[in-house]
This record gives C-alpha cells, sequence and structure tokens, in this order.
C-alpha cells in the first residue's frame, strides 16, 4: 500500500520521464549501440519502473499510472531482455559474399528434398506426357504452349529482327512479378505444415516434365535447352530455394523430434528464411531480366551453341556461389555456425 | 502467458506482470481495409506518375508501373511496420500494433515473414483462412503471426481524467472521516473506480431514468465498502455520493494539519492537489 501517493508520483516521475526519453532514442536509432555506462542506465531506470509498477498496483484507484506504467516497462522489458544479435550496419556485400551461400549450406537437407520433390514431378510429367499426349493440357497451365512444338519452333526461327521492340521491359516485369508471387507463395504454403510447398513444387516439376518431354519427342532438344537454360538456371534454383524455406517453415511447425517449443523452432529459423528469401527474389529478377532480353530470340539471329553456352556458364557460377563462397578455406562454415550458435544461445 | 482471453499477460523475471489487449479479427480486417485503400490511392498515384513516362518510352512506363504496384502492395506493411514499430497507417488510426509474442523486440525477420505469409492467409479469398485462424488460435493470431511469433495488440488512448472540472467547489462530507475514506480507498478496485469515474464523465449522455437508476446502484454498492454515519451522507443524492467516492479514490487527501504559506487552512474537500497521469 502506498501512503502517500503524490509524493511518490511526484519523487518517481523524472526517473519514468527519463527512461522514456532513453527507450524513443532508442526506438529511434535501432542500429545504436550502448556504451556500458548508458546500459547499466538503462536496466536501473527499467527496474526501478518495474519495482513502481509493483508497488501502484496495489493502489486500486490509479488505473491510468498503472497503464503508462505497464506500456513503458513493456517497452523497457523488449529493450532489455531481447537475445538475438541486432546486426549492426547492414553489409550487403557481406551478406551477398558470405550470409546468403551460408544460409543455403547450413539448411541444404531441406534443398534437398525440395530438389526430389521437384525431380519426382518432373519425371511424373514426362511420364504423363510420353504415355498421354492428351494430358498435355493438364499437365501444363500455359495455353501457348499446348500448340505442337514444331509450328512454334518453326514460327519463332522465322523471326528476323527484333520481333520484341518495344515490349521487353514489360516482358521483364511481367516474369519478375510473376515468378516471385510464386515463389512468396512456395515459401508461405510452408505454413500448412510444409504441404502447400510439396504441392507447389512437384506441381512445378510436373509442368516442367510435361514441356520438356513434349519438345524431346517432338526432336527439338536443341531449341528446349536453348530456350530454358539462359533464364531457367536461375529461375529453377530460384523456385527450389523457395521450397526449401517451405519446407523449413513445415518442418519447424511439425518439429519431429525437437525437444523445443514451437516458437522457439520457428524462431531458430526465422533469419535464414529472410535471408533465403530474399536471394530469391534477387535471382529472380536477373532471371526476369535475361528471359525477356535474352531466352526469347533464337537461331539463326541468336545461336543456340550461344544462348547454350551462356546458360551452362550461369549455372557453374551458381553452383561455385551456393557451394563455396563464403567458406573458409582451413574450416569451412564452422567457425559462422559456432559463432551463430553462441549468438542465438539466451 | 494466459489461456485464451483477449488479455496477453507477460511476466518479467523480476516478477512484474504487464498485460496487452490482443486485436480482435473485425478491428484487424478494418485496419486491413484502410491499408488497401492506401494501397490503391498510392497505385493510382504511381501510375498517374509513371503515364508520363509513356511520353518518352511506352514499353517502359508500362513496366515500371507493374514493378511499382508490386513492390508497394509487398512492401507496404513492411515498410511502414519497421519504420513505425509494428503500425501501418490503418493500424495507427485503429491504435493497433504488431508486437513480439513475448513482449521482446520486434525483429525484421518477423516482419518480413508475418507479411509473406499473407498468401497463405489470404486464402482463398478475403483472408478467410486468415481470418479463422485469428478466430481459434489463443492470441488471435492469424497463420502468418504464427509463423513469425508476432500477435497484434490495441494500445487504446490513455487520458488523463478532467477531475478539476468534475469536481471543482465541491464540499465532499466523506473528507470528514479520514479512517473510513481510508478504508474506502483501500476496498475499491481499480476497475470499480474507473467505471465510477467513466459514468460521472458521461452522465450528461444518459436517459434522466437510466441515470438515476445507474447512480443509485453505484452509490448502493459504494455505501457497502465503507459504511458512513448518517450525519455524512445524510441528504447527499446517489451520484453526489458517487461523485464524492470518485473525489477520495482518485486525489489524495492534503495534509490537513499544514496551512498554506499564508496562513490560511487549506481547502476542505481535499481539491488541491491533483494526481497528473503523466
Amino acid at each position: 500500500m502506498i501512503l502517500d501517493l503524490d509524493k511518490f508520483i511526484h519523487g518517481e516521475r523524472p526517473f519514468w520521464s527519463e527512461l522514456e526519453r532513453f527507450l524513443s532514442r532508442l526506438e529511434g536509432d535501432p542500429d545504436r549501440a550502448l556504451p556500458l555506462a548508458e546500459a547499466q542506465r538503462l536496466h536501473y531506470l527499467y527496474e526501478r519502473a518495474s519495482s513502481d509498477l509493483g508497488r501502484i498496483m496495489t493502489f486500486s484507484a490509479e488505473p491510468e499510472i498503472r497503464r503508462y506504467l505497464e506500456s513503458l516497462v513493456a517497452r523497457a522489458y523488449g529493450e532489455i531482455h531481447e537475445t538475438r544479435s541486432r546486426q549492426h550496419r547492414f553489409s550487403p556485400l557481406r551478406w551477398l559474399l558470405q550470409t546468403l551461400p551460408q544460409t543455403f549450406r547450413r539448411q541444404w537437407r531441406a534443398f534437398a528434398l525440395a530438389l526430389a520433390l521437384t525431380a519426382g514431378g518432373t519425371l511424373f510429367g514426362g511420364i504423363a506426357v510420353m504415355v498421354d499426349p492428351e494430358a498435355k493440357s493438364i499437365a501444363i497451365p500455359f495455353s501457348n504452349l499446348h500448340g505442337d512444338p514444331s509450328e512454334r519452333v518453326a514460327q519463332a526461327e522465322k523471326a528476323t529482327g527484333d520481333h520484341l521492340r518495344g515490349a521487353k521491359a514489360r516482358g521483364t516485369a511481367f516474369y519478375i512479378t510473376n515468378n516471385t508471387g510464386v515463389a512468396f507463395k512456395t515459401l508461405a504454403f510452408g505454413v500448412t505444415w510444409g504441404i502447400g510447398t510439396i504441392v507447389m513444387l512437384f506441381s512445378t516439376g510436373v509442368m516442367l516434365g510435361a514441356v520438356s518431354i513434349d519438345y524431346i519427342l517432338a526432336g527439338h532438344t536443341q531449341f528446349l535447352i536453348g530456350w530454358l537454360l539462359p533464364h531457367g538456371s536461375f529461375e529453377i534454383p530460384a523456385i527450389l530455394i523457395a521450397g526449401q524455406a517451405g519446407l523449413m517453415l513445415g518442418g519447424a511447425l511439425i518439429g519431429w523430434g525437437s525437444r523445443e517449443s514451437m516458437a522457439t523452432r520457428l524462431r531458430a529459423i526465422s533469419q535464414d528464411l529472410v535471408t533465403l528469401i530474399a536471394g530469391v527474389t534477387l535471382m529472380l529478377i536477373w532471371a526476369g531480366i535475361i528471359e525477356a532480353w535474352f531466352s526469347q530470340y533464337h537461331a539463326p539471329m541468336l545461336p543456340y551453341w550461344a544462348k547454350i553456352a551462356f546458360g551452362c556458364v550461369e549455372v557453374v557460377l551458381l553452383v561455385a556461389y551456393f557451394g563455396w563462397c563464403g567458406r573458409s578455406p582451413k574450416t569451412g562454415d564452422s567457425i559462422s555456425r559456432r559463432k551463430r550458435e553462441s549468438e542465438e544461445r539466451p | 502467458m494466459t489461456s485464451r482471453t483477449n488479455t496477453l499477460l507477460i511476466r518479467t523475471p523480476e516478477g512484474i506482470v504487464f498485460s496487452q489487449l490482443l486485436a480482435g479479427p473485425v478491428t484487424r480486417c478494418l485496419a486491413w481495409l484502410i491499408d488497401m485503400v492506401v494501397i490503391i490511392a498510392i497505385a493510382v498515384g504511381l501510375g498517374l506518375a509513371t503515364s508520363f513516362l509513356g511520353l518518352v518510352s511506352e514499353d517502359f512506363a508500362q513496366a515500371l508501373a507493374t514493378l511499382l504496384f508490386f513492390v508497394t502492395s509487398i512492401g507496404y506493411s513492411m515498410v511502414l511496420e519497421w519504420y513505425w514499430r509494428g503500425q501501418t497507417l490503418g493500424k495507427r488510426a485503429l491504435r493497433l500494433r504488431v508486437m513480439d509474442a513475448h513482449g521482446l523486440r520486434l525483429h525484421p525477420s518477423q516482419i518480413v515473414i508475418r507479411n509473406l505469409l499473407r498468401f497463405a492467409d489470404m486464402l482463398p479469398v478475403f483472408y478467410f483462412v486468415g481470418g479463422l485462424a485469428c478466430l481459434f488460435s489463443r492470441h488471435a493470431q492469424r497463420l502468418g503471426d504464427l509463423a513469425a511469433n508476432t500477435i497484434v495488440v490495441r494500445q487504446p488512448k490513455i487520458t488523463e481524467p478532467d477531475l478539476d472540472k468534475l469536481l471543482e467547489g465541491r464540499f465532499n462530507s466523506l473528507r470528514g472521516h479520514p479512517h473510513l475514506e481510508a478504508r474506502l480507498r483501500q476496498r475499491v478496485s481499480a476497475n470499480e473506480a474507473s467505471l465510477a469515474l467513466q459514468a460521472l464523465l458521461r452522465r450528461d449522455e444518459m436517459d434522466p431514468p437510466a441515470r438515476i437508476e445507474l447512480f443509485a446502484a453505484m452509490a448502493a454498492h459504494f455505501k457497502e465498502k465503507s459504511v458512513y454515519p448518517a450525519d455524512a451522507v445524510e441528504g447527499i443524492a446517489d451520484e453526489q455520493y458517487v461523485r464524492n467516492v470518485v473525489d477520495v479514490v482518485f486525489r489524495p487527501r492534503v495534509n490537513r494539519s499544514a496551512k498554506k504559506p499564508d496562513g490560511t487552512e487549506p481547502n476542505p474537500a481535499g481539491t488541491a492537489s491533483t494526481v497528473a497521469p503523466p
């Protein structure tokens, strides 16, 4: 019981105001690292406000002061008890050369599963179209691919000059927004315990398999590779990585063999999910540009060997990037993994 | 953490408990509608702005408009929730805020995940899945909130009650019995005190019969808390009695033995020192 509420409030209000100013400064500049003296002062003010809240709660008639102190303690609690690492001064170069490839390798099992699911879908789609050509219209959702491959190849190879003049920028925007939307959905549907992501990956594989076998059976393998490889070398891995993120999300929700709570499991992967989906977005921007400005031009205007060579170089660079970039020559990813684990530990 | 209520209680290691009022699906839907209107307005504005580029290149102008609309629709909530610490325009208008489910600081990764998972919450139309999840989850979370460990809370505006205007210049007979006054303060809960204050502040909005009935019930309730002698309550209307109770519980007692610098006695009603919440 506080006997002299007036004196109590007038005595404590300067500390509450100081804490409020402190918190506003911290919230206004999230990158600010506190010196030790300031951190100690913040802790002192927080404990004092907590103590005041505990005392005011025994005094029935001060709901306004109690609410104010509750909000102050809640804000300070978030700052004081946060144990997750705060990244100071985000470095795009370090993120690109270390964080992204290391994150990809750390979660390689989810990627392998995504790859297996898509490969299974590809096999299924290919066999389905091979056995029953009628299945093409179901397996491939794009009506412009339902026709005879030979007719399309003949038409594409007949084109002379820049037949996409005045449409390439629009095409780029369409490919980027459409593919990024698909990638985001592939990740988001992981919230259905991974089932939605599995369906997305398998159906992508079915479509890929159906288109591929349709062109291969028609004898246009070279056209197919020259058409798909330049942009597909980034687009397909990007969807697989989005699937990797979706499967990680599903896995964290299910939590097989984990003793941690669901909230802890989700918290542990949240940074990796964001890293992967940001990488996917960058890859799809590149894929969109290549698809609109390069992939849609065919021989004789652009020789197939040049397109295939370009695509092969992209694949080699991508594999090298995700396989080895950011890896220490002596210790591999172990240093960054240890550092990360120590940061996550409360 | 609490069981399923509209309040989330967080206990700190220091043993202090603070509460957060959870936002329900209807309020959140209204905030989303406001945000949708804003996004459409931004999209229209960007469309007009890029249309001027069409004079130079129609292809480029259309591509830019498509990309800007996509970035705005995806990035609007992410950017605002980061810079406004969990608020968008819609949430700010309805006093909602996204918070970490454990009361900790909101991380950028949480904001990105909860917004990307809108793709799942929106299914099949108009946030049906998200709305259902919000209705049935323990802390009114949609799927994006569950995955990102976030909650959406309501932060009603805390206004300072205008006690001076309400109580100024009125004699309070309850002040004449300090021990009963102290007992009354002790026994009246914060909710009861707040209810009585709100009733007084809104008394002019009530119909006369309802007003008489309400204050009669309140006065009877408070009279049971601390029984005053007949001379202290004789001839006082129920509304006046409730007013006196509010005066007692909300305003600290002035030290009667102390005299003012000019040598006069302090105000007998004890209205000299008002507790003004910060």
